[in-house]
């Protein structure tokens, strides 16, 4: 590429992370390290009952022995520097913990915090048909619309609240579709979740919001590990918007979610991620460790599960949300941008189990490196012995900016009955000299160009997103790009 | 004043030197043609003028209305009136013509200081110009010249061109590819803008297009150089005889 565009695309690759800023507000925080005084100590503060403790003390026994055996998982194509867990705070609440109905008893910094990162949080400022559970640090602080879409059964509320008021239904499918024997990061995240989100559309109701939740990584050396359990009854609707962002930090952040999802006889769920932690910065120091668990059981005939994702940020993605196709006739969806700058790492993909006759699933990933980032999508087919009638259609393309990044693609395919039918495409491509000459023959800036034919790449995925999250998605690749560019 | 004075112009690609010394002068409103055989520098020539940075500049000026055009990146001489219709125009996969279009008009309005042109006075006079061009409107909801036929791609050019509305418009071998029927309407567009306040520089191989779009001037391109200049009668006589007489040299020049 010419020297032009390379000094422009290095100017924007080092343009500094717009929504880097630290809350001072006060912390109630349990000291560091994890065994299970701190495990009892996290049930304790939260006031669960025994069901919850039990379940959390079984998690870390067996993340224990993992530890002890084999640690992480190693195959992922990522490198970073091993990760003390007993140098971890697990839990940090806001003090002022206000009353969740009102945003009036919301601390103003918080506010200010969210005003700042663009969240529309005030009532007046809200897009509308947008319901907001705002969780900071790792205890929700606003909830709203609530009272709306409790008129139609809808139960939309914190995890924490959830155990306390619906323990049935949490007892009932906690665990079921991610059980803490998972993996290693799933067995942390059960011992140690401190909150999340909690969604149950009782049967044959559409919600008519999109839910969403904004995360946000505020106390230093604070993991944070969500746990996210939607359920969609038969017959049922929900979209789930979930967008984040996160302050610079000099120390590598941990966070390890978990999200699970049922989708029950005819229902439907539809989830869909911005995700813009930090990165770190040019040099790679600092960032977001983003390993997470996302799942969904599509346990009910003719159900669907739509995942798109948005991936720009945090230093490492090691992410995998995938479909599990038990009803006959259901559906899996994977829609995903996954994009790495400087020195960046993401290895993302999704797995589709089929195990339901006449299961269908649909797997779109776009990867995009710059800098020296590196993206990897990794992606797992399964077609069990009894899903006769299955399909797959998959698509893979990567793009290049610059010659310094790297994309690497491993589709895993394991097929046991042979009326399955299987589709794969893939393709490898670099932003062109004469596509962005031709744009800025027109006028557009090289950012402008680049961030054009970006877009342009993955126009099949942020088409799948609700029309609002598109929009800011496809700013949000324009400022991750900004100086990435190539 | 003249609207773009090249003196001396040499550009080399790749290390050879491909312009060798082009002098050409554009007033307000005149319509210069360049005619020449393949490889003479012709595409170069364009290239350079839209500032494409793989050409580099080894000698000579270029005043482009009272500015050093050679200072300017690609994007600013578009913005100051520069418009290239590409020999090859270029594909941008899911980007909507018409998004694009406004993306362009736009990026030009913000850099000469005006107002963005909205959707509602967008609209109307895209569709004036599609009806122009005889462009079907289907074909604006797909992506930027994604799966046009070649003719297609080149009225999209036009179409661009009639757009953004600029000072200096240089074409480059649109009527290559196009059909009788094709060409009158592209040239019936490109006539449609001529004007007191637009130059064109109208680069093509044959003298057919020139029958259509009949040029104040007609250059003679040959090995980086203007071996010629005279009227429209001057394409008339190339018809005729062909470059055979530009070419010994070059032939000479090849190893036996
Ligand atoms: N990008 C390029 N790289 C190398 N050589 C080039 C490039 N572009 C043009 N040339 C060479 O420069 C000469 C002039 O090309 P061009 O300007 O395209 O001629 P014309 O348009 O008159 O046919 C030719 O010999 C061509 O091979
Ligand atoms: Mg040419």
């Amino acid at each position: 590429m010419s020297s032009q565009v390379d000094t422009t695309i290095r100017g924007l690759t080092e343009q500094d992370y717009q929504w880097g800023f630290i809350t001072p507000i006060d912390e109630d925080r349990v000291p560091k390290g994890l065994n299970e005084e701190i495990v009892r100590l996290i049930s304790a503060r939260k006031g669960e009952p025994d069901f919850m403790l039990e379940w959390r003390l079984r998690a870390l026994r067996h993340w224990l022995s993992l530890e002890r055996e084999k640690g992480e998982p190693r195959w992922a194509n990522i490198k970073y520097d091993p990760i003390d867990y007993q140098d971890i705070t697990y839990y940090s609440a806001p003090k002022n913990r206000p009353v969740i109905d009102s945003l009036e008893n919301v601390d103003p910094e918080i506010l200010r915090t969210y005003e700042k990162l663009g969240i529309p949080l005030q009532e007046q400022k809200r897009l509308a048909g947008v319901a907001v559970d705002a969780v900071f640090d790792s205890v929700s602080v606003a909830t709203t619309f609530k009272a709306k879409l409790a008129e139609i059964g809808i139960i939309f509320c914190s995890f924490s609240e959830a155990v306390q008021k619906h323990p049935d239904l949490v007892r009932k499918y906690l665990g079921t579709v991610v059980p803490y024997t998972d993996n290693f990061f799933a067995a942390l995240n059960a011992a140690v979740f401190t909150d999340g989100s909690f969604v149950y559309v009782p049967k044959g109701v559409r919600c008519p919001l999109e839910l969403s939740t904004y995360f946000r990584i505020n106390a230093a050396e604070t993991g944070q590990f969500e746990r996210t359990l939607i359920i969609a009854d038969e017959g049922s609707y929900v979209s789930y918007l979930e967008g984040c962002t996160a302050p610079i930090r000099d120390e590598n952040q941990l966070h390890a979610a978990v999200v699970e999802l049922i989708a029950l006889d005819n229902a439907q769920i539809k989830y869909s991620t911005v995700q813009n932690w930090y990165p770190g910065d040019k040099e790679g120091r600092g960032g977001i460790y983003n390993f997470v668990t996302k799942r969904g059981k599509c346990a009910g005939v003719n159900s669907k599960i739509s995942w798109t994702q948005v991936e720009t940020g945090s230093a490492i993605t090691w992410k995998y949300p995938g479909c599990i196709l038990q009803g006959d006739n259901s559906i899996g969806e994977f829609y995903s941008v996954a994009l790495t700058n400087n020195r960046q790492q993401a290895d993302t993909g999704t797995k589709m189990i089929h195990i339901g006759r006449n299961t269908r699933s649909t797997i779109v990933s776009k990867g995009i490196s710059a800098g020296y980032g590196q993206n990897t999508y990794r992606g797992l087919v399964k077609i069990m012995q009894g899903a006769t009638g299955a399909r797959n259609y998959t698509q893979c393309d990567s793009l290049l900016i610059g010659d310094r990044c790297g994309a690497h693609t491993f589709p895993y395919i394991d097929v046991r009955n042979s009326t399955a039918r299987m589709e794969h495409e893939a393709s490898t491509s670099r932003i062109g000299e004469n596509q962005l000459f031709y744009l800025r023959q027109r006028g557009l800036t090289t950012e402008d160009a680049v961030s054009m034919i970006v877009n342009g790449f993955c126009k099949t995925v942020f088409r799948e997103l609700p029309m609002e999250f598109a929009v800011e998605a496809q700013k949000l690749l324009g400022v991750s790009l900004e100086g990435s560019v190539g | 004043m003249s609207l773009l004075e090249i003196k001396n112009l040499r550009a080399a690609v790749e290390g050879h030197e491909i312009l060798k010394g082009v002098n050409l002068t554009i007033n307000p409103g005149e319509v210069h043609s360049i005619m020449g055989p393949n490889g003479s520098g012709k595409s170069t020539l364009a290239q350079v003028l839209a500032r494409r940075d793989t050409f580099e500049v080894t000698g000579g000026e270029i005043l482009y209305n009272g500015k050093d055009l050679l200072r300017m990146k690609p994007e600013e001489a578009a913005c100051e009136g520069v418009f290239l219709a590409f020999q090859y125009p270029v594909e941008i996969p899911g980007i909507g013509n018409a998004y694009f279009l406004r993306s362009a008009i736009n990026a030009i309005r913000k850099y000469r200081g005006e107002d963005e042109m909205d959707a509602m006075d967008f609209l109307p006079l895209f569709r004036e110009n599609l009806k122009l061009l005889e462009m079907d409107e289907k074909l604006m909801n797909r992506s930027v010249n994604e799966g046009f036929s070649g003719g297609e791609k080149k009225r999209n050019e036009i179409l661009q061109m009639a757009m953004l509305q600029p000072k200096l418009a240089i074409l480059d071998e649109t009527d290559s590819g196009l059909d009788i029927d094709a060409l009158k309407i592209v040239a019936r567009g490109v006539n449609a803008l001529r004007g007191p306040e637009r130059s064109m520089l109208v680069i093509t191989h044959y003298q057919r297009l020139l029958n259509y779009i009949v040029p104040d001037f007609v250059h003679v391109l040959v090995d980086g150089q203007i071996a010629r200049s005279g009227g429209p009668e001057l394409a008339r006589e190339l018809e005729e005889t062909g470059y055979g007489w530009a070419e010994p040299a070059t032939q000479q020049a090849l190893p036996a």
